[in-house]
């Protein structure tokens, strides 16, 4: 009989996530998978309310990324009215969302996963956190978290308020800024460009001594999708989908995003309340894909700013075709900080940014409307259909992490066949399995595990259902 | 009209006869908590906010609805009339949806103002959570009953000040509801004049302006006094 390794998040929502390892009888992996049986239902939560609402409301779907939600979700709602967003509020939705990336990523890299990086998989795991950092180099930990300062304070000038400000609104946003707030941004950008600058570094500096995990943490290929502009560069705010294969050759160009229902399936499983998208043409499972950091450095061409473009372009000498380690989701990320620095200040010097002329208004014009953006985990869509009152009779929302889910659980079965074996648990192995979970910082647990070690409870069981071995963190 | 000194709160003050204890208590600086009172329309005495003890009565009296008497001691800020205050809060809170981080009103509401100023931070009974549905039929309002605490402010002013009593209610107990005309939906509502009144004296989200996202919503209740003064005194200052 086949036994089943259990590792369990405890977290404070009970039930969040899990992972379980399937063993065949020769004691040796034969499949995993990765569970998430929490469910928010927050679709359901939508049903009734005023659309007008939405922005408001969906921005509680996350307390790391709540902008993301609600720039989708504004899209989508300016997609209601029918109007055409006035370029100072565009700006201002553009700058929050790249302070949103700064910041999301910032903690991923330098609070959850630096510690791993940077002290080593095998550290005691009571040092492999933020605080084992600071103590080994005080001054690159306080770059991070100076770093992301830097975007929540954007997020705060601009939104009013740092985790949940209620600034976007169908049509534009609520209020204009002024010099006062666009300087003092300004006056970040220097240090900002120099700390993410030296990440990268540091990065770049052991990636080859972490061989083996480049290798077994979801290194295989898959599609991968995101949004470019319509020139082929990064994009975050607008523009359409394109989509790359494993050896980095276009396989769709130029895709609506407000037509991701044509090209887009979600299947279910039972064993998971997150679905499984795929991309329809190459079928489920067949057509799984990736979005995220790693993805928009697949499917753009270029960056469009020159210090992020002199990286990219390195970045993507590390493949022939697509780069296809998830690994380097790590090095994805912190390029997309250095790029979305400078697009901030790029932005900054836009004089339309202290606009007045912050919102377009409309009574309602559709009865259904798709935004999509790119947050920090990947492409994001919000759909909703009204009704003639502009009550919400539907919402969809196809969120990053879920996009990612087929390759995720892809990643954690590659990372345990590697590294677990026998029938005893060890501290080193249960981190690879959890750290192939981390290149794709999932949002679903990024909350409850900020010292930088994911709390576990690892279960192995005999093929009678007897305990054989308990380990426990966190 | 005869003049009556009373006590309230240790502190002796005056009003004409037919004044309430609560309007007195006011023009004195002495802030009774209240909802469904309004100045400028009748009162009821449908939220209970506004209750004070008064000396020799047993039973607690509702300021908005009790006229002063000579001698009359009052106290209306004991810690019995404020643990009872601050239940009312937690059961108007349970009994519908008011969840203030969504909602439009949120940061102008005078429930959620009452509930911060008593320092409630949780509620203490289990939310009941029904149905309600939201009426957006009306082109430029929208009603939403799930943030309705029955204060019927909005069915006087519709009656008493624009005459066109549209609102009334429905129903009984926890299931009674706001409704336009005879059940009607709002946009269909043959006597609704459009005027809007009723969306400004409404103390929560509950009526709102079409089209506002959350923490949008602002009232302005300034035009009810300019009105009645108008009104009653044939003096058009704003
Ligand atoms: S009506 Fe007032 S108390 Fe109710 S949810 Fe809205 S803001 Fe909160
Ligand atoms: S709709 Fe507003 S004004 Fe009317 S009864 Fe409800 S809470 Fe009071
Ligand atoms: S204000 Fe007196 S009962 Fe409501």
């Amino acid at each position: 009989m086949p036994e089943r390794i259990v590792i369990q998040p405890v977290t404070r929502i009970e039930g969040h996530a899990k992972i379980s390892i399937y063993l065949d009888d020769d004691g040796a992996v034969s499949s995993a998978q990765f569970h998430v049986t929490e469910f928010r239902g927050f679709e359901k939560l939508c049903e009734g309310r005023p659309f007008h609402e939405m922005p408001g409301l969906m921005s509680r779907v996350c307390g790391i990324c709540p902008v993301s939600h609600i720039l989708a979700s504004s899209k989508a709602c300016d997609n209601l009215l029918g109007v055409e967003v006035p370029r100072t509020a565009v700006q201002q939705r553009r700058m929050v969302n790249l302070a949103q990336l700064v910041q999301s990523h910032a903690l991923s890299f330098f609070h959850l996963s630096a510690p791993d990086l940077l002290l080593g998989m095998d550290a005691p795991p009571e040092k492999r956190n933020v605080f084992g950092l600071v103590e080994r180099d005080a001054e690159f930990a306080r770059r991070g978290i100076r770093l992301r300062q830097f975007g929540q304070r954007i997020i705060e000038l601009v939104g009013g308020k740092r985790i949940h400000p209620s600034w976007g609104a169908p049509g534009g946003v609520l209020r204009a800024i002024g010099e006062a707030e666009r300087d003092e941004i300004r006056g970040w950008i220097p240090e900002a460009l120099e700390s993410a600058e030296i990440a990268i570094g540091r990065l770049k500096g052991v990636l080859d001594s972490m061989a083996i995990e480049i290798e077994h943490l979801g290194n295989f290929p898959t599609l991968f999708l995101g949004l470019v502009s319509p020139e082929g560069g990064l994009e975050y705010y607008d523009g359409v989908i394109r989509i790359v294969d494993g050896e980095g050759n276009a396989v769709a160009e130029g895709l609506d995003p407000q037509r991701y229902l044509t090209y887009l399936g979600e299947a279910s499983e039972e064993w998971s309340f997150m679905k499984f998208p795929y991309y329809k043409p190459l079928g489920y499972p067949g057509g799984k894909y990736r979005v995220g950091p790693l993805a928009r450095m697949n499917v753009a061409r270029f960056a469009g700013t020159p210090r992020a473009d002199r990286e990219m372009h390195e970045f993507k000498q590390r493949s022939q075709g697509a780069v296809c380690e998830s690994f380097h989701y790590h090095l994805a990320r912190l390029i997309e900080i250095l790029h979305a620095i400078e697009r901030i200040e790029e932005i900054t010097q836009d004089p339309d940014l202290l606009g007045s002329n912050i919102r377009a208004r409309a009574g309602q014009n559709r009865n259904e409307g798709i935004g999509c953006s790119e947050a920090p985990r990947g492409t994001l869509f919000h759909h909703y259909q009204v009704d003639d009152n502009g009550l919400v009779r539907s919402a969809n929302l196809l969120i990053a992490t879920s996009q990612n889910n087929l390759a995720m659980n892809l990643a954690v079965e590659q990372a345990a066949r590697y590294f677990v074996s026998g029938r005893s648990l060890q501290e080193g192995m249960l981190n690879r399995v959890e750290a192939a979970i981390r290149c794709f910082d999932p949002c679903l647990s990024c909350s409850t595990h900020a010292l930088g070690q994911m709390p576990l409870v690892v279960e192995l069981r005999d093929a009678g259902g007897a305990l054989l071995d308990r380990a426990r963190r966190g | 009209m005869s003049v009556k000194t009373l006590e309230i709160d240790g502190k002796m003050v005056t009003g004409m006869a037919g004044e309430t204890i609560f309007s007195v208590a006011w023009e004195h600086g002495i802030h009774i908590p209240r909802l469904c009172h309004i100045g400028g329309i009748s009162d009821v005495g449908a939220c209970r906010l506004c209750m004070v003890e008064v000396e020799g009565q047993r039973k607690l009296q509702a300021a908005c609805l009790t006229q002063i008497e000579e001698g009359m001691v009052v106290r209306t800020d004991t810690p019995r009339l404020k643990a009872h205050r601050k239940l009312i809060v937690e059961l108007l809170m349970a009994e519908r949806n008011h969840i203030c981080a969504v909602c439009v009103a949120n940061g102008a509401c005078e429930l959620q103002e009452l509930a911060r100023s008593m320092g409630i931070d949780h509620v203490r009974l289990r939310y009941r959570f029904p149905v309600f549905p939201v009426d957006t039929s009306n082109e430029r309002f929208g009603m939403d009953h799930n943030r309705c605490v029955l204060c019927t402010r909005c069915v006087r002013v519709c009656d008493e000040v624009e005459g066109a009593h549209t609102w009334d209610v429905f129903g009984r107990g926890a299931g009674s509801r706001i409704i336009s005309d005879l059940g009607e939906p709002w946009g269909a509502s043959e006597s609704c004049t459009g005027c809007g009144k009723c969306v400004q004296v409404c103390p929560t989200g509950a009526l709102f302006d079409k089209g506002k996202t959350v923490a949008e919503m602002r009232k302005d209740r300034g035009f009810l006094k300019y009105i009645v003064t108008a009104r009653e005194k044939k003096q058009w200052i704003g």
